[in-house]
This record gives C-alpha cells, structure tokens and sequence, in this order.
C-alpha cells in the first residue's frame, strides 16, 4: 500500500505535466516494440534473415507500403505467389508411345489492380530429371489471348527465369503487337506490361496503356521421357506495395529493420549515455575529492580528450576493425568519458567538498570512497537525471551517422544502416521516400520522446536554471 | 594547450595505426609487389624458385630497413608523429588529387577550403543569429516569440545532417528549386561572379539544416545568459541612475556576457567540425569530410588517418585562437598565465 502511494507522488508531475506524459507514452510505445521485435524473431535469427537475400524472394523489390492504397484512386498491385504446390491443377499423363509422361499445370488468378506489377519471375523445381525435357509456358489473359512466354528446355532441377528480363520475348511481343495492331508501339513495351495490358490503340503509349482486369491462366506443359519426372513451378507477379512498411532494393521487409531498430537504439542510446554520465560523475568526484596530483592528471588528460577530434577517432577506428555494435558502444563510451562532462561535474563536486555535511561524515569516519560514492555523487543525481535522458538521441545519432560514413556494424540492422543504405540507393532522387522517411521519422519520434520527457524533468529537477 | 595538441594528435596516430596494425598491411604490400616484380622480370627467368626466394627477402629486408619499419612501434610512432606534426602525411594508396598528386597532404589541402568555407559561413552565421536572437528575446522576456523558440529548442536534439535529409527532400525533391548536394552546378559556370552564385546556392540546404539544428537552443542559451547578467546589481543600479537602455544593454550586459558567450561557442565549434563530416557526406560537399568517407569506401588508410590527423590540428587551432580571443575579451585572464 505503501509502495503504490509512493508511486502515485512519483507518477503525480507526470500527470501535471503533459510534455512529459507524450514523451513516456512515446518511449513506452517503443520499449513494446521491442520486446514484440524480441519475442517475434530472435536477434540472431533476424539478423540471419536480414542479411539473407533468398530469404526474401517472394517479396517485391522497392515496393511501398501497403496502406498508400487507402489515398490511391488508382489502386497498386500487391505481390501474387502461384505456387503449384499448393493451387492450381496438374495433370499428368503417361506419352502412350514411346514411354515418358506428360505434364499440364494450370494456375488460374485474378488480377483486379489499376497498375502493372513491378516484376515477373518464374523459378522451376524438377525431380527425377535424366534427360532434358520441353517446357512451354502460355499465358492466357481475360480476354483469350494466348501467348507464348517460352518454349526450352530444361535439364537441371532448379532454374530461376526472370520473366521481366527476357528480352527475346519483348522482341517477339513488340512484332506481335505491330502485326495486330498494324502500329508499331512508341517505346520498349517490357514483359510485364506486355502480359498485363489491353491489347488496343491503348497499349501503343506509355500514357494511354491500360491494365486488362479479369482471371489470367498460366499453363505450363512439360513433356519428359522419364516417367518418374515432377515439375513443380512458382511464378511471382512481384506488386508495388508489400507489408506494413514496404521493401528496399534487396526485396527486404523494412518492418523489420524498423522493429528490429528500436531495441538496438535503446539499448545503445541509454547504455551509452547512463554509463557515461555516471563514469563522468566518478572520475569528477573522485578527482574532486583527491585533490592534487590525482586532480591535476585528470585535468590534463580531460584537455587532451577535448581537442581529441571524437568523431574521425570512431571511424577510424571501427574502420580498421569492423566493429560489431557493441564493440563500438564500448569505444564510444572510452572516448566519451572525458570531457566537457567532467569538467562541469568537478566544478559541482568542488563546491559540495567543502559543504557541511561532508565535513560531517568525515568527523564520524567515512573513508574517502564511502563519501565520493554515498555523499557526493547522489547530491548531483537528480540534476543529472535530465542530461542523461538528453542524450540518449546523441548516441542513437552517433550510430547512425557511423552507418551513413560507411563504417557501421556491417550485419547489424539499424535505422541508421537503413537511412545509408536508402541514401547511397539514390532514394532521395528515385522517389522512394517511404525507404528513407520511415527509418528518419523513427529516430525523430524517438528523440521527440526523450526530449519530451529530458526538458520537462529538468524543469522539474533543476526549477532555478529554467524558471528564466 | 600546445603540449595538449600534440598529445592529441600523437594519440590519433596511435590509434590510427591500430597499434601497428597499419604497418602490417604496407609490408604484406610490399612483400607482394617485391614478388610480383620478379616474377614478372624477364632478367629473373631462369633462376631456381630457392634463389628468387633469397633474393627477394633481401631486398624486403632493406625496404623495411629504409621505410624505418624494423624500429620498435614505440620509436616509429614518434617518427610519424613528427611527419604529422610538419604536415608530411605519406601518400596514398589509391586516391589522387585532382592535380595528379597522391600526396595525402595534396588531396586533403585541395578539399580543406570548402570545408573551411561552409563551416566557417555556418557557425559565424549560426553564432550572429543567436546572438541577435537572444537579445531579442531577452528583452522581449515572456512574450510569445520568445515562447516560441523556447518550445523549438528541442529541436536541437537532433544533428544537423539529419535535418538535411528532409531539407533535401522537401526543397531538392519536391519542389526542386535547390540543388541535391554538391559544390556547383555541373558544368560550372565560366564567370567568377555567376560561380560564386552557384557555390552560394549549394550552400543554402546545408546552412539552413544546421540553423534549424543549432539556432534555437543557441538563442535559448543566450538569452538565458542576457537575463541572468541583466539581472545583476550593478545593472539595477544603472537602470535606477536612468542610463538609456541601449547603452545598458551594450555596456553593462553585452560586455560581461561575452566570456561565457565565447566559451559556448568554442564547444559548438568543436561540436560542429565532427558533425562536418556526415553533413558533407549528405550533401556530397566536396570536402574533407567526403574525403573521409570515400577514402573509408575505397579502403585507402593513408588518406583516412591524414583526414583524422587534420581534424586533430582544426580543432586545436579553433581552441588555440578561442583561448586567445577570451583573454582578449576577459580582462581578468591574462595571457601565458
């Protein structure tokens, strides 16, 4: 009963204080996305599955996401899986003369968006393959068109064909168009155009050319001289928008990295900044406290560190060795432990020194370090408790800008890895923005959080420095 | 503060050879071009693998012996200390300046002055803002500019390379009117004045992200020391003998508010020769912080370690000329004291 009295008077100026309250639901809501991100997907299995690309073959490259349909009139296709190992129909024959089987599979979808999609891949998985055998794919549209996408043959037990990159049957679609429409197109209809559009006046132009709705047909015949041969196929019919979140260019889910970025920043954000306030606190006060030679290195060393250029030190440093995250958060707190922190801390403990009540605990005893560790350290706590939450942006920054220079934690996923990658991927230029906006306005919303709650508890703590 | 310069840059080169870390990756180099080169010579054809063996670790032996290589790490980084200190920085692997030179000192000189040029116009700009804004602000104490700003001044938790992303998306992307990055307009104009516009126009996104970035906490800052000093006894005294409020404001605030005014602006400097780096990385500003960065993309370590030492000597010559313009400035600290 005690306790929850007790924390009702702590909780009480966050009730008064609505900054304050906006900055904790905004680093509570935070903290829930990490542990989801925790208990969702193991750090090293995210980081296996983020640093993998077939993990990500069936998502669209650069894709947004998926609720920019919502203030479309024109509707962006999502991404279509056909997998022949769990829809369509597959007929098998035996070849009545001369042994061997025939194989159909027919895949029917509907396809009601207002845009063409993205990209076309189509991947092959035979067994029991001895000789080569002859695939033919057709693509049947709404209206009955038929065309042949391709006619070869197979050999292997894997092959991956990228429907978007054949150019043979662009060439092909381009003459076919000119025999039917007696008009040659103004540009290089692309495959996924080509299977998708109205094949009128419409198509001839990029700016007239329609997406044909209805149920599309993709069969696909197989003819092999072993009997025991299977084929399976999947076709991908990659969107332009995936997920929650969208994709970057490795067709990686950016929902991900954005959940998975939140529980990195923190951790590096206030280990950083609590361990090296709190280092800062005791070099201070112990060099405060000890007084001459003790003080005198601590000084010279501190002016040292303050001409020391931080920031090219890092890179250096985490270029030769190519840190993992947490080496690097080590380095950076070695670094940053001297400095102008101390300075202004020692200059606090220099006058607490010579306070009453130290005079008093050394009248019943104290050791020195009883009285820098219990006296004198908890007297500026709570002034500092507001610089702390301060700076936690600093060091999620310090992260990033790291990445953005290139010597980031190579596997590691970060916001900031995502903001360089989404950067240096022209995301700015190609008009990608949700790549680049959705990392930015994290580390913004997170440092709106900390600031929120850093200005109001030093308006709290320190009334006299901010009553002006 | 000498003494402490040069102790920070021999520390930057301790670092920077990773404790002789980089020293191994020359002589696995030279090792490789000594035996490349005979392998390669025709004079060498006939010999017998042992005698192209003996011979070449002959010769590495005297490379090293001449490049100084076979000294203690200890003595050698002093060696390289006294190579930084008189600006001789070794030449480097891959990159050229645009002259031809791959002199480490060539290729960082000709980027050091539009380095020197934004950054200089940014916190000499920065600083007058601030200043002009503080005296607003602190004498228009309470109203609701001054509310304004002060509710802005979280908007200093973030860097100002960080704004200049949005900066470049909102005024390069979307609206198009500045440019994405760079120092000119490609290709550059032929006239100085028409040039000098040019660089003028690259140089908006950058300053202005960093006035959002830097201005309002800075005007915050200030004020805050114009309040406190106008609320001293001396200036109460002056008001009640009815001194005008602008010579009070000039003489009995502005005065003694400048050395706390100066020290700020040493710590934002310094603060802002590390944020240099990233901001021209996202700007693609060509100077030594881009430097850095390509040198970093392309594995070239002399260069990166030269980059670093002169960041070191920058940031030591602003602490240097701040030291003395705040013994200028405060007549109660004497110089050489």
């Amino acid at each position: 009963m005690i306790l929850t009295g007790r924390i009702k008077t702590a909780l009480q100026p966050t009730f008064r204080y609505k900054s304050l309250l906006a900055g904790t639901v905004i680093i509570v809501v935070f903290i829930a996305i990490s542990i989801y991100a925790v208990v969702a997907m193991p750090y090293d299995k995210a980081v296996k599955a983020w640093n993998t690309l077939d993990y990500w073959e069936d998502c669209p490259k650069l894709a947004y996401p998926a609720w920019v349909n919502n203030f479309l009139t024109k509707k962006l296709p999502e991404t279509i899986v056909l997998d022949s190992r769990a829809e369509g129909i597959k007929v098998k024959q035996p070849i009545p003369f001369g042994g061997g089987v025939y194989i159909k599979i027919e895949i029917p979808f509907s396809f009601e968006y207002d845009e063409f999609p993205s990209e076309l891949a189509l991947r092959f998985y035979a067994r029991n393959i001895t000789q080569a055998v002859l695939v033919t794919l057709t693509w049947v549209k709404p209206d009955g068109t038929e065309l042949t996408i391709m006619r070869e043959s197979l050999s292997s037990e894997y092959r991956y064909y990228s429907v978007s990159a054949d150019r043979a049957f662009q060439a092909q679609y381009a003459k076919y168009i000119k025999e039917k429409l007696g008009e040659s197109p103004a540009y290089d209809i692309s495959p996924e155009i080509a299977l998708f559009a109205k094949e009128d006046k419409s198509i001839l132009s990029p700016d007239t050319r329609e997406v044909l709705k209805g149920r599309y047909r993709v069969v696909l015949v197989v003819s092999s001289p072993n009997n025991a041969t299977d084929v399976d196929i999947k076709l991908n019919v990659y969107g332009r928008v995936f997920g929650l979140a969208g994709t970057d260019h490795k067709r990686r889910d950016l929902w991900l990295a954005i959940i998975w970025g939140a529980p990195i920043a923190l951790a590096f954000g206030i280990i950083a900044s609590v361990v090296t306030v709190f280092l800062e606190m005791i070099i201070a006060a112990v060099s405060a406290w000890y007084g001459r030679w003790v003080d005198y290195m601590t000084q010279r060393v501190n002016e040292i560190m303050l001409v020391l250029p931080f920031l090219p030190i890092v890179v250096m440093i985490s270029y030769f060795y190519r840190f993992t995250i947490w080496t690097l958060l080590v380095i950076v707190i070695a670094l940053s432990i001297f400095g102008s922190g101390v300075k202004v801390y020692r200059a606090m403990f220099l006058q607490i020194k010579e306070m009453p009540y130290i005079e008093a605990t050394r009248a019943y005893g104290a050791s020195d370090l009883r009285i820098v560790f219990r006296y004198m350290i908890p007297k500026i706590l709570p002034t500092t408790i507001p610089s702390i939450i301060l700076s936690v942006p600093s060091y999620v920054f310090l992260e990033a800008a790291l990445a953005i220079l290139g010597v980031g934690d190579p596997t590691a996923i970060t916001w900031g890895k995502v903001l360089d990658e989404a950067f240096s991927g022209g995301a700015v230029y190609r008009g990608y923005y949700h790549w680049i906006l959705e990392p930015a306005f994290c580390l913004v919303l997170l440092t709106l959080g900390f600031a929120l709650i850093g200005f109001t508890l030093d308006k709290i703590f320190n009334p006299r420095l901010r009553e002006m | 503060m000498a003494l402490a310069i040069i102790v920070a840059v021999y520390l930057t080169i301790v670092i920077a050879n990773a404790g002789g870390y980089v020293d191994e990756i020359v002589i696995s180099e030279l090792r490789f071009n000594v035996y490349e080169s005979l392998r390669t010579n025709p004079a060498y054809k006939g010999y017998p693998p042992e005698e192209i063996k003996k011979l070449a670790e002959r010769i590495i032996e005297q490379e090293i012996k001449r490049m100084g290589l076979d000294q203690h790490f200890i003595i050698r980084s002093f060696n390289y200390l006294y190579n930084a200190l008189t600006l001789n920085l070794g030449r480097a692997m891959k990159m050229f300046s645009s002259s031809g030179s791959n002199r480490v000192w060539d290729i960082i000189g000709e980027r050091l002055p539009t380095t020197v040029l934004l950054f200089t116009t940014a916190n000499v700009l920065i600083f007058a803002c601030e200043l002009l804004l503080g005296l607003l602000l602190s004498r228009r104490y309470g109203s609701k500019l001054d509310k304004t700003i002060i509710s802005l001044a979280p908007l200093s938790s973030m860097p100002g390379w960080f704004y200049g992303i949005f900066m470049i998306i909102i005024f390069a992307s979307w609206f198009g009117v500045l440019p994405y990055g760079g120092l000119v307009d490609a290709p550059p104009p032929e006239e100085p004045l028409l040039y000098a516009l040019s660089v003028l126009k690259h140089m908006v996104l950058p300053l202005l992200s960093w006035s959002v970035a830097y201005i309002p906490i800075g005007a915050y800052r200030m004020r805050t020391f114009f309040l406190m000093f106008s609320m001293e006894d001396y200036v109460e005294y002056a008001r009640a003998r009815g001194v005008p409020p602008r010579i009070i404001e000039r003489k009995y605030v502005l005065r003694p508010v400048l050395p706390p005014i100066i020290t700020d602006f040493v710590l934002v400097l310094i603060s802002s020769w590390m944020g240099a780096i990233v901001t021209e990385r996202v700007f693609n500003w060509p100077g030594v912080g881009t430097l850095m960065a390509e040198a970093i993309g392309i594995n070239d370590a002399p260069v990166i370690i030269g980059t670093a030492t002169i960041f070191a000597y920058l940031l030591g010559v602003s602490v240097i000329v701040l030291d003395v313009v705040y013994a200028l400035v405060d007549p109660r600290i004497k110089v050489g004291e």
